[in-house]
This record gives structure tokens, C-alpha cells and sequence, in this order.
């Protein structure tokens, strides 16, 4: 029970802990507020621009989340169909693999020519940065299932869709809830750099307004918002893997 | 008797074989039907190549492969199958791993939605029969590795299958835990009048368990011996500590020994 209780403190500790030594390196240092402001500086700005902040918090939140949708759909469709060919498979990794290199941030300007500033191109963004690890490991749980399940199942005269249905999908479960938890927080990347370079609203966007003007404490603010916002939808992905897929989660090592 | 499962000049090599030296050569096989075939070999000797052939899960480049009176073009479809590795889903409790075949075959895929109690009364029925009563709810990795090797049996068995294959089913448990299941064995093909094909190394199992033995060649596997086991049935476990089943198991032992010399 100790050990368990220890667990479940040891987040706030730890983040608690960081910041409080934050504070003090700031304090005992004398460091220029301008270089690096102090958690106590930042949360009074926080509270400070609390209106502006939750405005564009949610306006983020809501490309995120937009974004981050049409990976999880679009990836689960795509590893379905990767996992389920071999053809298919070798074929379009190069492709895949190629496209993922490309660094997204230059890829808004294209997005910006092609819809305009708007909502659009951060939620692209967002899209963009996070379907591939949700693509790559649905394939891979999927294409790893037993030869001898299949032998099973083929000898009754199951079809390809029957197997990957029936085993395949089921078994990439864990797999998919792992690359969740990534995706989630590169379709964050995604969506502020979209609203940086593409939108008048969001995070990103006051970003770049904030540090244009120089306003130290509300570009920190912001990112400690977007941390807050990240960690937050982490929880809950988290949450959604355990009760869905605790029979993937046996071991002493994941206890 | 008419062969239930009739392999006739067999000869098959892998599209993957990189030597292109077949699995099984001028293989030559009959089974009857309800008979318990146990098919022993050197390891390596294409044993489990006998078995997709037979299933229809791979097709002979040479030779014909003849089950329940048709040539197999497809996956047979009456087959059940059972491995060393018991392969439970594990996001399945016990009772819908059994279920599964259900899922797939017909007519029983078309049924099974609204006849669910019936199955599920049936499914129980086999857990009782292998020694798991009452276990159906729990999820296979909380049942040990024997308790799993019987419910996979209860899968291969759930959709009444014509035909039974077993690729060295118990191979991965300890004596006494197999000892247990060559009853369990021995009391379903007694039940359920099914033709078995047993793929095993162990003799002693060969000897107490089936009708008829293959005795199979090193690679390319083809058959070197075959023997009809004589000790009357019901059988007791006592009887693998005659002489006569020493014997057996003896002259069984020669023949895998020639074939590892031959090789």
C-alpha cells in the first residue's frame, strides 16, 4: 500500500520538486527575468493574461484534437492495410518513410497556399506530424500475428479480412494505445507550428505575437499552458490503453 | 474401409526453400476414417508439412492429396488443429477462445449470434470433458500451460471438426501434466469418433495413443515404416509399462535411428 501510495505522489512531487528548484536557481543566481523568468513570474502572468490564454488554450486544444482525430482514423485505416499485405507493405514504405522525413514546418507555407490562414492548415499540421507512428505500429501488430493462429484459422476456411478482424486488429490494440500516446503530443507540435506560420487564433499564434513584442513572461506562460494541455491529453490516453487493454498489461514490469 | 485422408506420391517443396530440396518426397499415405494416426519422425523430416498438405493450407507440387473423398484445391474447412503453443488470445476469456471457430466456419457463423446458449452449453461441456469445469470465464494467461493446452484442444474439437490434427501437442509440458492428456486424448477420440493425425517425437505417446504409426525419413520426408499398434482399446496407462509396449517402443526407436543414419 506504501509503495503504491508512493507511486501515485511521485508525479507531483517530481513536478513540484522542478519547479521549486527553478525558483530557486533564479532567485539565488539573480537571473534577468528576461533570459529566464522565475515559475512565480510566469504563474502571475499566467493569471495575468488568463483570458487571452484560455481563449487560445481551447482554440489549440480543438485543432489538436481535430488533428490528432484524422490521425488515429487515418492510421488505423492505413496499418490495417499495410499490416494486412505484404505487397502493399514493401511498397509504401519508402513513401511513408520519405514523407515523414520531410520536417512539417515547411510543409505550411504549401498548406497556406492551398487553403489559405485559417483553421485549416494547423489542423493539416497536426494531422500530418502524429498519423505515422499510429500507421507503423498498427502494421507491425498486426503483421506479427502467429503463423500457427492463422494455420488455425485458415484450416477452418477464415478469410484474410476474418483474420485480421477477429486477431489482427484486437492484437495491435496495445500497440495502437502506445502510439497514441506519441501521436498525441507531436499533433501539439503540429497544430502550434501551423498556428504560428497560418492563423490569427491559438497558442502558436500568440506565441509569435508575444515574442515579437518582447513580452517574456506570456511567451513562457504559453508554454507552460501547452505543457499543461499535453500532459493533460496524455493522462487520458493513458487511461483509455489501461481499461481497454489491460490484458496486454501483465507484467511486473508495467505493475 | 474407405481413406478418410489419402496422400498419394506426394512431393513438395517451399516457393521459400532456398536449396530447393522438398520437405516431402514420394510421400505415400492412407488414413481411415476414425482412425488415430500418430506420425513420428527425426526432427526436420517434414512432419508439419504432412499436415498443411493435409489441411489444405499448402498444395503439393507433385501428387495428389485426397480428403474426405475430394481432391483438396483449398483450406479444407473440417479441420481442426492444435498446437505445441496453445495460441489463447489473450483479450479473450477461455470460453470465447473455444467460441472462435464458431466465428468462422459455417454453418455454425451464421448461427451463432442467436444460438449463443446452445454453444456456449456445448463449449462447457467439452471444458468438463478435458478437466476444465467452471474455468471458462477466466482469461488463459491466468490458467497454467496444461490447463491452456486442454482448452486448446476444446477449440480444435468445438466445431466438430471430421478431421483432427495435433502438431506435437503436448510437447511442451512435463510428464506427468502430458500423461494426464494422453487420457484426455484417449477419452475424446473415444467420444467423438473423429479421424486424429498425432505429429509427436515422444514414441511412448505414438505407442499410446493411436492405431497406426508413421514412422517418417530425415528430410525430404517420405514414409519408412508404418505399424499397426495391437493393444486393444480402452487402454489404461499401466499398459506403457509392459513389455510388449517397451517393445514397440523399441522397434519405433530403430526405425527414427536408421532414418537419422540415413540422412
Amino acid at each position: 500500500m506504501k509503495a503504491k501510495n508512493q507511486l501515485a505522489l511521485a508525479p507531483w512531487i517530481f513536478t513540484i520538486g522542478f519547479f521549486v528548484l527553478w525558483e530557486i536557481a533564479c532567485r539565488a543566481l539573480g537571473i534577468s527575468s528576461f533570459i529566464l523568468p522565475a515559475p512565480s513570474t510566469i504563474l502571475l502572468a499566467v493569471w495575468e493574461y488568463r483570458t487571452q490564454l484560455s481563449y487560445h488554450a481551447l482554440h489549440t486544444l480543438w485543432m489538436t484534437l481535430a488533428g490528432f482525430g484524422l490521425a488515429v482514423v487515418f492510421g488505423l485505416l492505413l496499418g490495417m492495410l499495410l499490416g494486412s499485405s505484404r505487397l502493399i507493405n514493401a511498397g509504401s514504405y519508402p513513401l511513408l518513410v520519405g514523407f515523414n522525413s520531410i520536417p512539417k514546418v515547411a510543409v505550411v507555407p504549401i498548406l497556406v497556399f492551398w487553403f489559405g490562414v485559417g483553421w485549416v492548415p494547423p489542423v493539416l499540421t497536426a494531422f500530418l506530424i502524429s498519423f505515422f507512428p499510429i500507421v507503423v505500429n498498427v502494421a507491425t501488430g498486426i503483421a506479427t500475428v502467429e503463423p500457427e493462429m492463422e494455420d488455425v484459422l485458415r484450416a477452418l476456411g477464415a478469410s484474410k479480412k476474418d483474420i485480421v478482424f477477429k486477431v489482427g486488429v484486437p492484437r495491435a490494440m496495445p500497440y495502437f494505445f502506445g502510439s497514441l500516446k506519441v501521436a498525441i503530443t507531436l499533433a501539439y507540435v503540429g497544430s502550434v507550428i501551423g498556428e504560428q506560420n497560418a492563423s490569427n487564433v491559438g497558442i502558436g499564434n500568440l506565441l509569435t505575437r508575444a515574442s515579437a513584442a518582447f513580452e517574456v513572461p506570456l511567451v513562457w506562460a504559453s508554454l507552460v499552458v501547452l505543457a499543461v494541455l499535453g500532459v493533460f491529453m496524455y493522462a487520458i490516453t493513458a487511461y483509455v490503453e489501461r481499461s481497454t487493454t489491460g490484458w496486454a498489461q501483465r507484467s511486473q514490469m508495467a505493475a | 474401409m474407405k481413406p478418410f485422408v489419402d496422400l498419394h506420391d506426394v512431393t513438395h517443396v517451399y516457393a521459400r526453400a532456398e536449396d530447393g530440396v522438398p520437405a516431402v518426397k514420394n510421400l505415400t499415405l492412407r488414413i481411415n476414417e476414425g482412425e488415430f494416426a500418430a506420425i513420428v519422425g527425426p526432427s526436420g523430416c517434414g512432419k508439419s508439412t504432412l499436415m498443411k498438405l493435409a489441411t489444405g493450407l499448402q498444395f503439393p507440387r507433385e501428387g495428389t492429396v485426397i480428403v474426405d473423398g475430394r481432391q483438396v484445391g483449398a483450406p479444407v474447412k473440417l479441420a481442426g488443429m492444435a498446437f505445441q503453443n496453445p495460441t489463447m488470445l489473450p483479450w479473450r476469456t477461455t470460453l470465447d477462445n473455444i467460441l472462435l471457430p464458431l466465428e468462422i466456419v459455417e454453418p455454425h457463423r451464421a448461427r451463432l449470434r442467436r444460438n449463443k446458449a446452445e454453444y456456449v452449453a456445448k463449449a462447457e461441456a467439452l471444458l468438463e470433458q478435458v478437466g476444465l469445469k467452471g474455468q471458462g470465464h477466466r482469461y488463459p494467461w491466468q490458467l497454467s500451460g496444461g490447463m491452456q493446452q486442454r482448452a486448446s484442444l476444446c477449440r480444435a474439437l468445438i466445431h466438430e471438426p471430421k478431421l483432427l490434427m495435433l502438431d506435437e501437442p503436448f510437447g511442451a509440458l512435463d510428464s506427468f501434466t502430458r500423461e494426464e492428456l494422453w487420457c484426455v486424448m484417449r477419452d475424446l477420440h473415444a467420444a467423438q469418433k473423429v479421424t486424429i493425425i498425432l505429429v509427436t517425437h515422444d514414441l511412448r505417446e505414438a505407442a499410446f495413443l493411436a492405431d497406426r504409426i508413421f514412422c517418417m525419413s530425415a528430410r525430404p520426408g517420405r514414409i519408412v515404416a508404418e505399424r499397426e499398434v495391437p493393444f486393444p482399446r480402452p487402454r489404461d496407462l499401466e499398459i506403457t509399462y509392459t513389455p510388449e509396449f517397451s517393445a514397440l517402443v523399441h522397434e519405433l526407436r530403430g526405425h527414427i535411428a536408421q532414418a537419422r543414419r540415413a540422412a
